[in-house]
């Protein structure tokens, strides 16, 4: 057969990769965007339950209680976070965020029992008032950082870098600071925020040691720390933040969105959450800290199985953001309003895309009122419809979580274990350090 | 019902200390409190919320005064990484030298700091102001939003880096200014500024011998022919 040369595409130069070096040429500016990781890589979709059969007995799926609640922060803290499920609500800032979505996070928090966390920006009153268990962000910026709100938090996380930009700053483009945004982190209105990469008050481990040491003062040595890193160099890491006594470690995969950042380091940085997991698992082992450190896993946790998954391998709990907005409504096609639905469509042709393509976060012209400080588009989520939209995502999530693990025999979501799980490739199974199903094989393992 | 309230670091731990002045000092009839032997230690008074005089009688480490509001801190000696960071209002008074990013994210009050600064003073202040006696390192005033930083002495190089809208005031040397900041003209309401800093500082210098430095705001917004500058 004779091959044709006249329409095949380049591997190397797809239409892809020309529209990016014809843009880059054109605008001389490189993409910014939003949400997280479009590329494939190995995740928990890789990775299957062995569920009972004869050699173990499942748990009645309907009527036996499988125990959910999660400790978060028991080391030294006199009052640890104590959650009703380990599925806990991401940072993401009111500025990135309307005011209405920080509210409907925390409503639905609340009613689920769990915690939600600010941003880079501060906490707003709002957000504070709505949630039950609220986790305050320490970031390089400290936009909004004061001790009156530090105070207020039921735990704190420095934050020292986010998985879909580990290395990098925060940005928030001018069109979404607005008044009020811009008064609370002392900019001036409308200007592109660029957040710093480091804290500006210590540097390394040993200094963050003593900067834990200085908010255990402040608080009086109250509620958990926890220390959130993007996951690079992750055994290190782990045990550097451990060293520096975290309470909690909190590991972001690549997976994780943001609400805007350069394309490059979205796609070309960090590892991916179902290798970076193991890491941290074997770090905390190695310093023999798995009972006093809790481990918080996020980037790409998008359903029951997945959380189910990060527990068997050794999550204590996980934090959610981008499923989080897209429970929300982000990338539906309508939106909800006075009780009435409205086509978006048109909003989302506007920005050059289309429902289930959009990553325009960082434009603030969110087509169904997220991402966006615009008075008119964020009367597109209400706080009472976004939190019963929420209330119902965190709870499929759960009610998945609890029927895989009585499946799996337990009693308890905590008890799931390593042991429960195969995984599909060869490349998930060297990453999860579980077997390939159908073997006893774990690649970089020497076989018994 | 003693005026001033005294403890000795040599004897009690700097968590008893300061659950002191955050709980009890209040109501104490104590206006001034005085630390002994802070030998290095850190995060002494970090946290205050109380109209008190504190001194502190000694060189002390990292974060003194962290997140200080309308607490007056005298170090009677240097301390060592961002003393006052954060600090909210009050005033924070070093004697002696001071290390790196003092007053970093500074939000409102005033930081003395009577000899000299090291490098990131003022980091990402965001409305404080700062006196510095003598000179300040590298990258001071760096991503600064508001408020003043006055340095009486010289200033290393990339002073007021990608600065925003606050104003840096230099009597001596400046070794060179970061990306975005520029030299301006002393203005009289700029001679006012750097007077009324230096009596609130308690020091003795003109005006007038003052150069002032202040953001360009040429990279508020995206510019593809600044290059590496953004």
């Amino acid at each position: 057969m004779t091959r044709s040369f006249s329409h095949e595409e380049s591997a190397g130069y797809n239409r892809h990769t020309i529209s990016y070096i014809r843009q880059a040429a054109d605008c001389g500016l490189y993409d910014i965007r939003g949400m997280g990781a479009k590329r494939t890589v190995p995740s928990f979709d890789d990775l299957l339950f062995l569920t009972a059969s004869a050699s173990r007995y499942p748990l009645e799926g309907y009527r036996e209680r499988c125990e959910t609640k999660t400790v978060l922060g028991k080391r030294v803290a006199k009052n640890p976070v104590e959650l009703e499920i380990p599925i806990t609500i991401a940072g993401m800032s009111f500025g990135s965020l309307s005011a209405n979505v920080k509210e409907a996070l925390g409503r639905a928090a609340t009613e689920m029992g769990t915690s939600t966390t600010t941003g880079d920006g501060g906490m707003t009153p709002e957000e504070r008032e709505s949630s039950k268990t609220l986790v305050y962000q320490c970031l390089p910026s400290r936009y909004g950082f004061n001790p009156d709100d530090l105070r207020k938090a039921d735990a704190i996380e420095i934050v020292l870098g986010q998985g879909a930009k580990p290395g990098g700053g925060g940005m928030l483009l001018g069109q979404k600071v607005n008044a009020r945004v811009a008064e609370m982190r002392t900019l001036p209105e409308g200007i592109d925020q660029r957040s710093a990469c480091r804290h500006p008050d210590w540097t390394g481990p040993d200094d963050l040691r003593i900067k834990i040491e200085e908010l255990r003062e402040i608080t009086d040595w109250r509620v958990p720390i926890y220390v959130k890193m993007g996951a690079t160099r992750v055994r290190d890491d782990v045990k550097l933040a451990v060293k520096a006594g975290a309470d909690v470690v909190v590991i972001d995969g690549m997976q994780g969105g943001t609400a805007a950042t350069q394309q490059v380091f979205i796609e070309h940085t960090g590892i991916p959450t179902l290798a970076a997991l193991p890491l941290a698992v074997q770090a905390l082992e190695e310093m023999d800290a798995c009972e006093d450190v809790q481990l918080i896993i996020s980037g790409g946790i998008r359903s029951g199985g997945d959380v189910a998954k990060a527990l068997a391998l050794g999550a204590d709990a996980v934090s959610i953001g981008q499923a989080i907005l897209i429970a929300l409504g982000c990338n539906h096609d309508t939106y909800l309003q006075n009780g009435q639905e409205f086509d978006a469509t048109s909003d989302y042709e506007k920005l050059g895309t289309a429902p289930g393509y959009c990553h325009h976060c960082h434009t603030g012209l969110c087509p169904v009122g997220i991402t966006t400080q615009d008075p008119v588009l964020e009367k597109r989520l209400t706080p009472e419809v976004g939190a019963r939209r929420l209330r119902n995502y965190l709870q499929v999530l759960n009610m998945e979580l609890t029927t895989l693990a009585r499946a799996c025999g337990k009693s308890n979501v905590h008890h799931l274990e390593k042991e429960d799980l195969v995984a599909l490739t060869v490349e998930a199974a060297a990453m999860a350090k579980v077997p390939l199903a159908g073997t006893d094989w774990i690649p970089g393992r020497s076989s018994t | 019902m003693d005026a001033v309230k005294q403890f000795d670091l040599a004897q009690l731990t700097v968590r008893e200390v300061n659950q002191y002045l955050h709980h009890e000092l209040s109501g104490s009839g104590a206006a001034r409190v005085e630390i002994l032997h802070p030998d290095g230690m850190h995060s002494i008074a970090a946290g205050l919320d109380a109209d008190v005089a504190v001194d502190i009688m000694g060189h002390a480490g990292y974060f003194i005064a962290g997140m200080n509001k309308r607490a007056s801190v005298t170090i009677h000696g240097n301390v060592g990484w961002s003393v006052a960071e954060n600090i909210m209002s009050g005033v924070v008074r070093v004697k002696g030298h001071a290390s790196e990013s003092a007053a970093a994210s500074g939000h409102g009050g005033l930081v003395v700091i009577e000899g000299n600064a090291s490098s990131r003073c003022g980091i990402s202040m965001k409305g404080c102001d700062i006196v510095v006696g003598g000179s300040v390192g590298h990258f001071s005033a760096f991503m600064a939003q508001a408020g003043t930083l006055l340095v009486c002495g010289d200033t290393g190089p990339n002073l007021g880096d990608s600065l925003y809208e606050a104003v840096i005031y230099v009597r001596c040397t400046m070794h060179c200014v970061g990306a975005d900041s520029r030299e301006e003209p002393l203005e009289a309401a700029d001679e006012a500024e750097v007077a009324r800093l230096l009596s609130a500082a308690g020091m003795e210098f003109s005006p007038r011998e003052f150069k002032k430095v202040a953001s360009a705001r040429s990279l508020y917004h995206w510019n593809a022919d600044v290059h590496q500058e953004y």
